[in-house]
């Protein structure tokens, strides 16, 4: 029977909510009586020694309810994992301007943020960095530097017919999700709390507000039914939020909420990390590497925060689809005194991947290759040649040459490529330029114990369902794909199951929606409680009617039972509800053969990857340095879609958000090490007018996941965002074209306007 | 100001409802009255600054008569501005039959992902679809230009604005309503005028709070006599930046003045020599009447904030706040504009650059407001062209706006003026690059020398949005993009 739910462009289940405004976020939700509003008075030095805090203004103003600082916490004032080196409010000294210090409750939003206003704190200054170079020098890290060998690299280059050697930078990215930090407190009896948290991670906000409230985590719930956007800025951050409106309820025994303003959630929480890499590297006349060495090193801000495994990660992805046999990795976690870094779609991912297709970009210029050929022949082989990575995974669900050859063909790179150049070497004022990049990214988490999922799912007695799993929804449209999966499981329609707030209470320790796992994982543990309640109803039926089991059919909202009995699905929760059947089951799943070893980064920390491939093409005013992205064509790996309209969304909004942080995103801090790019005024993500006017996006066909993942489809999360690398490259081949492809332009990302023009003059000095 | 001649109750309309409101704080802005005043969630705050457009509401006046719709941001209006209006959220378009045709588009073309964006992008939607015809893409992109989707990159909406008015094919004449049916339909219009006519009152609004007031004088006299007794008065017009003074910076306006009820200042009027705009015309009211004398402004005003600011926003506020970076100023300075300032019965005119002293500091007597702008109109041997360069093309803050007219007698020069905004602590003409160009011959040397003279006019500096180096090549650049641009029309 081929899927009659999953597979379908069904459309997200809050769809008609999003657009009457009556879906419900935080800040939406009724307020009881007597709600407090919190705001918190943050850091305004860099680096400096806390020699007095005078909050007496602050509590004498209007409105002003409770006033706390560091001393009023009760349990541990840290938000860290293991490490414990981020305070919740800040002791004795803070680290960067953004950093808590105090927080309030008041009577009301606008009285909370005016007390905050006048604190009088007596600073002493002390010296700041945000130099990654200089925090290297300075041998200043938030954890251990980590090493990542394969072969003989250093030989293997030195060998090598070709050497190159270099470095470029790679700026961070807010992650601006449109709808705030947010976290609402409403305390309960005997110490319970109920805290709404717009949260990727509702348990990891359990555990921290738990530690810092000094409670257990049976005392804490958190609940989040969806995000107005995630993407990796609410798993580790809203902790913090979610600590403050607790301490502030516990201390007054009322509700308490916190929307953070814009700009403070954007002074206060991490961001993607920037890096800046080097590289040296060997190569044959084809372009094929021989041996490298890179060096990544990034800003990670005053803690670890997920730092390691996002560098891990980075680590990992070094390699994008390339084979690179003599390979040694640097990772250098450095500390600075800005926000505290953290996930970001791709989570250290993109940066490992344009570190090594930056070196492709070189070599190919340097040869006088087309980039493409010089990707082509370093790509991972096949069945057991040039196919293990430098982790020692074995490849075995490799597509990109068949993927980038249709991609190359349809999108007719070769041609444009040709016609560019004429057409380059015609036109002053104007400059075209095209790329190709293939994309391949890891799914699971990298650490293995966190990839585990549970599901509840409840049948009631009309044959309604309640679904509900570890999962979040951000917009990704997860609630969407896992209740088409339960549909098809139980062959009822969509309309019988309500998909249910994520909270703690429901499903225990259930791990971040987070490394593009969500509908795999959930997914599957919903296809688990979902089996195990139609296993109950199949036994039952065949008892009572005295039919094998395999004569029992769902289909449609209908059951059959052999030529005894038909009925509907309700009809037969009915009657397995009066026969006293259980129709309440939880689901667990933990993904499969991964395993690794975090000492020698080695093993299967992947189940499976994805893999993707984008041509952009660009026009560069070299004048001004403005351009547009005239053309994209992306063809993407989704394995059997689950839901083709929700895949082709995350691929298209994915790749955008890549190329606003490749191109227009620029995070900015000035002397004062205070970041000036702190609002949509001055950070700027693309906007309608931004995108392609040709976008053609299409999922590769008939490609199932080669892995038993839930209907063999294939995580779509973070994958795309690296599709954009394209529009950088290509960018970088439009200004390479002012020196007539001879010589480098060092254009750094974010290639903005300025970055751009700056490189296409530094060439023009060197062609005059 | 006599207090028997003004009414103290501010009105407008909600999803036909009429609220006359007497005690409330002037600086409450429209977006905390919908969703602290009356619950109305579905209008969300993203930024409380106007760029994000997730507070996106719809605003209907009566223009010449004609029902006009405009998107502001909600987030920085404050609710007095809506006196004498109507007010749709993205609560009014849903009806007992259904949601609206934008509605049922953006869910068919699965435009939605998060969501949080989605009511903003249905609001800037629905002023379109209520103003015109099928929309093209740039048309579109133009109305979505003040507002923000972090999850779909876009396409999705676009397609779902090219696909609104199918929709509204579908719903059945007798279920049609003023909301629902498209531009072109006149269903529930004469409704809708009346209500705005019964709204509508000659008299002057003025109310106090506690220790604030808020006054909408209608006749100009009056703005002028109650400004010089009350020089301290904040005078207020699209409250695109006083609004981030409540939002951001929590100040206190104790006294607003607002000049949007003013007629004589509504109106752009048209002479032999110039065109007026009065200080209440809108950024996008002035725009399309610039755009229509000299057409080299339309990248400028496609470019020139977004549409809900612009709707909101005035171009003489624009130029009154004095902001170094003002888009505006370089180009009205290379054409020779003019303000018209008025202190009670006095008035006097001056040009644009003279009103610019030091950073934020203007020509502006106690009591003294901007009533006007005067442009010249264009001249049969002027070439213009003006340029912003910023870090994206739509609604952003240039780094660098540049304005060249230049007068030509067979290739000689002149006349010439140029000018720049975000090069010092004022908009500023090049005066040493304009002396090295004048009187020569229009050539590649002599623009060369105009660089070099550049570099002696402006020391600009580095911030967040370009590098002083970017900002100096830049302008250089501009110069010589500018001449190649003449060259091509001689």
């Amino acid at each position: 029977m081929s899927p009659q739910y999953v597979g379908k462009d069904q459309q997200h289940e809050s769809a008609h909510l999003h657009v009457s405004g009556e879906a419900r976020y935080i800040d939406d939700l009724p307020e009881p009586k007597g709600t407090l509003y919190a705001a918190v008075g943050i850091s305004n030095k860099a680096h400096a020694l806390l020699k007095q805090i005078d909050l007496t203004q602050v509590r004498q103003a209007a409105g002003v309810v409770a006033v706390i600082t560091a001393k009023d916490i009760p349990g541990e004032n840290h938000l860290g994992g293991a490490l414990k080196d981020e305070p919740v409010l800040a002791v004795n000294k803070v680290e960067y301007i953004g950093q808590a210090i105090f927080a309030v409750a008041a009577t009301s939003v606008e009285a909370a943020r005016r007390a905050v206003l006048l604190a009088e704190i007596d600073y002493e200054v002390l010296p700041h960095n945000l130099d990654i170079r200089a925090a290297v020098a300075a041998g200043q890290f938030v954890l251990p530097t980590k090493r990542l060998e394969r072969g003989t690299a250093s030989t293997a280059i030195d060998q090598a017919p070709h050497q190159l050697s270099g470095s470029f930078s790679l700026g961070g990215q807010e992650q601006f999700y449109l709808e705030g930090q947010i976290a609402f407190a409403l305390p309960q009896e005997q110490g319970y709390l109920l805290i709404h948290s717009s949260t990727q991670h509702p348990h990891h906000v359990q555990e921290i507000v738990a530690t810092v409230l000094k409670r257990t985590q049976k005392d804490i719930v958190i609940e989040c039914r969806r995000m107005g956007g995630g993407f990796g800025g609410k798993e580790s951050q809203p902790s913090f939020f979610a600590c403050i409106v607790g301490l502030l309820a516990q201390k007054t025994g009322k509700p308490v909420k916190y929307r953070v303003d814009r700009d403070d959630d954007i002074m206060m929480t991490g961001k993607r990390h920037c890096f800046d890499i080097g590289y040296r590297v060997g190569f044959n006349e084809q372009g094929v590497i021989q041996g490298i060495e890179l060096d990544y090193a990034s800003r990670c801000g005053i803690s670890a925060d997920l730092s390691g495994p996002v560098n891990d990660r980075t680590m990992f992805h070094a390699d994008n689809a390339y084979f690179l046999e003599n390979i040694a990795i640097v990772s250098y976690r450095c500390k600075t005194n800005s926000q505290s870094n953290t996930a970001f779609r791709g989570f250290g991912g993109p940066q490992g991947m344009m570190g090594i297709e930056y070196v492709m970009d070189e070599i190919a210029r340097q040869l006088q290759l087309d980039p493409l050929a010089v990707r082509q022949a370093n790509f991972y082989g096949k069945e057991g040649i040039r196919d293990c990575t430098h982790y020692g995974m074995q490849l075995e669900d490799n597509i990109i040459h068949e993927l980038v050859a249709e991609l190359a063909d349809t999108a007719q790179y070769r041609q444009r490529r040709e016609a560019l150049r004429v057409f380059n070497q015609t036109h002053q004022g104007v400059k075209k330029g095209i790329a190709l990049t293939p994309v391949k990214f890891g799914i699971s988490f990298t650490a293995t114990f966190l990839n585990q999922a549970g599901a509840l799912l409840h049948i009631y007695n009309d044959g309604t369902v309640q679904l509900n799993h570890g999962g979040t929804e951000m917009g990704q449209g997860l609630f969407t794909k896992v209740a088409q999966v339960v549909a098809e499981e139980l062959q009822i329609p969509l309309e019988q199951i309500r998909c249910t707030a994520t909270s703690t209470e429901k499903v225990p320790n259930a791990s971040a929606t987070a490394a593009s796992s969500g509908s795999d994982m959930n997914g599957m543990a919903a296809q688990a409680a979902a089996q195990i309640l139609k296993q109950r109803l199949v036994e039952f039926l065949a008892e009572r009617y005295q039919v094998p089991a395999s004569e029992i059919s769902f289909q449609a909202g209908q059951v059959r039972v052999g030529t005894q009995a038909a009925m509907s699905f309700a009809e037969l929760a009915h009657l397995a509800w009066f026969n006293r059947i259980s129709l309440s089951a939880t689901g667990f799943y933990k993904t499969p053969k991964i395993h690794y070893d975090p000492r020698t980064m080695s093993g299967r920390p992947f189940y499976y990857f994805a893999y993707g491939a984008a041509v952009s093409e660009v026009e560069v005013d070299t004048l001004t340095g403005e351009y547009r992205v005239q053309q994209v064509d992306i063809l993407h790996d989704v394995g059997e879609s689950l839901n083709p309209a929700i895949d082709i969304g995350q691929i298209e909004g994915g790749f955008v958000q890549g190329m606003g942080w490749l191109t227009t995103e620029e995070l900015w801090w000035d002397k004062e090490g205070r970041l000036r790019t702190y609002a949509p005024s001055t950070y700027k993500i693309p906007v309608a007018g931004d995108i392609p006017e040709r976008f053609n996006v299409r999922l590769v066909d008939k490609k199932p996941n080669r892995e038993a993942t839930i209907y063999r489809s294939k995580a779509v999360g973070e994958p795309p965002l690296m599709l954009a690398m394209s529009v950088f490259f290509a960018l970088k081949d439009a200004v390479e074209s002012v020196g007539h492809y001879q010589y480098s332009s060092g254009l750094n990302a974010p290639a903005t306007p300025e970055a751009v023009l700056i490189a296409i003059e530094s060439l023009k000095k060197k062609v005059n | 100001m006599q207090a028997d001649a003004t009414r103290n109750t501010l009105s407008f309309m909600l999803d036909g409802e009429r609220f006359d409101l007497t005690h409330i704080a002037p600086t409450t802005t429209v977006l905390n009255f919908l969703r602290e005043h009356l619950n109305r969630t579905g209008t969300k705050e993203g930024c409380a600054e106007g760029d994000c457009g997730a507070c996106t509401v719809v605003i209907a006046d009566l223009q010449q008569g004609q029902l006009r719709y405009r998107a502001v941001n909600a987030c920085i209006q404050f609710l007095p501005v809506l006196d004498g209006k109507v007010l749709f959220t993205v609560e009014s378009l849903k009806t007992p039959q259904g949601l609206h045709p934008i509605q049922q588009a953006m869910i068919a073309c699965h435009a939605s992902q998060c969501g949080f964006c989605t009511p903003g992008f249905v609001m800037s939607l629905f002023a379109l679809y209520k103003t015109e015809a099928p929309p093209s893409r740039e048309r579109l992109c133009s109305a979505l230009s003040g507002n923000l989707c972090r999850c779909t990159g876009y396409r999705p909406i676009l397609e779902a604005g090219q696909r609104m008015h199918v929709y509204a094919e579908h719903i059945p004449s007798e279920q049609q309503t003023a909301v629902s049916a498209a531009f072109g339909s006149s269903l529930g219009e004469a409704e809708l005028i009346q209500q705005l006519q019964t709204l509508n009152s000659p008299q002057s609004l003025y109310f106090e709070y506690q220790d604030t007031s808020f006054y909408a004088p209608t006749a100009l006299q009056e703005l002028a006599d109650y400004l010089v007794t009350n020089p301290e008065a904040r005078i207020l017009a699209g409250g695109t930046d006083i609004g981030l003074w409540v939002t951001k910076q929590h100040r206190d306006l104790k006294q607003l003045v607002y000049l949007g009820a003013v007629a004589e200042l509504n109106k752009i009027a048209k002479t032999t020599d110039y065109l007026e705009m009065g200080a209440a015309v809108s950024l996008e009211d002035a725009y399309q009447a610039l755009v229509a004398e000299y057409p080299e402004l339309k990248d400028l005003y496609e470019r020139f904030a977004s549409l809900p600011i612009r709707n909101a926003g005035t171009l003489v506020g624009n130029i009154a706040n004095g902001s170094p970076i003002g888009d505006s100023m370089p180009a009205l300075i290379a054409l020779g504009a003019q303000i018209v300032l008025q202190q009670g019965t006095q008035t006097r005119r001056l040009a644009l650059e003279d009103f610019y002293l030091g950073y934020q500091q203007k020509d502006l007597q106690a009591g003294e407001f901007v009533r006007a702008l005067r442009i010249p109109l264009a001249k049969p041997k002027q070439y213009f062209r003006t340029w912003k360069i910023s870090k994206r093309f739509g609604q952003d803050i240039s780094a660098v706006c540049a304005a060249f007219a230049v007068e030509l007698e067979q290739k000689q020069v002149t006349k010439i003026r140029m000018a720049f905004g975000g090069m010092a602590a004022t908009p500023k003409r090049a005066l040493q690059a304009e002396q090295a160009l004048c009187g020569q011959i229009w050539s590649e040397s002599a623009i060369e020398q105009a660089v070099q003279a550049l570099q002696q006019d402006f020391q600009p500096l580095t911030d967040m949005r370009a590098s002083a180096e970017y900002r100096s090549l830049v302008s250089a650049n501009l110069l010589r993009k500018f001449f190649l641009d003449v060259e091509a029309k001689l």
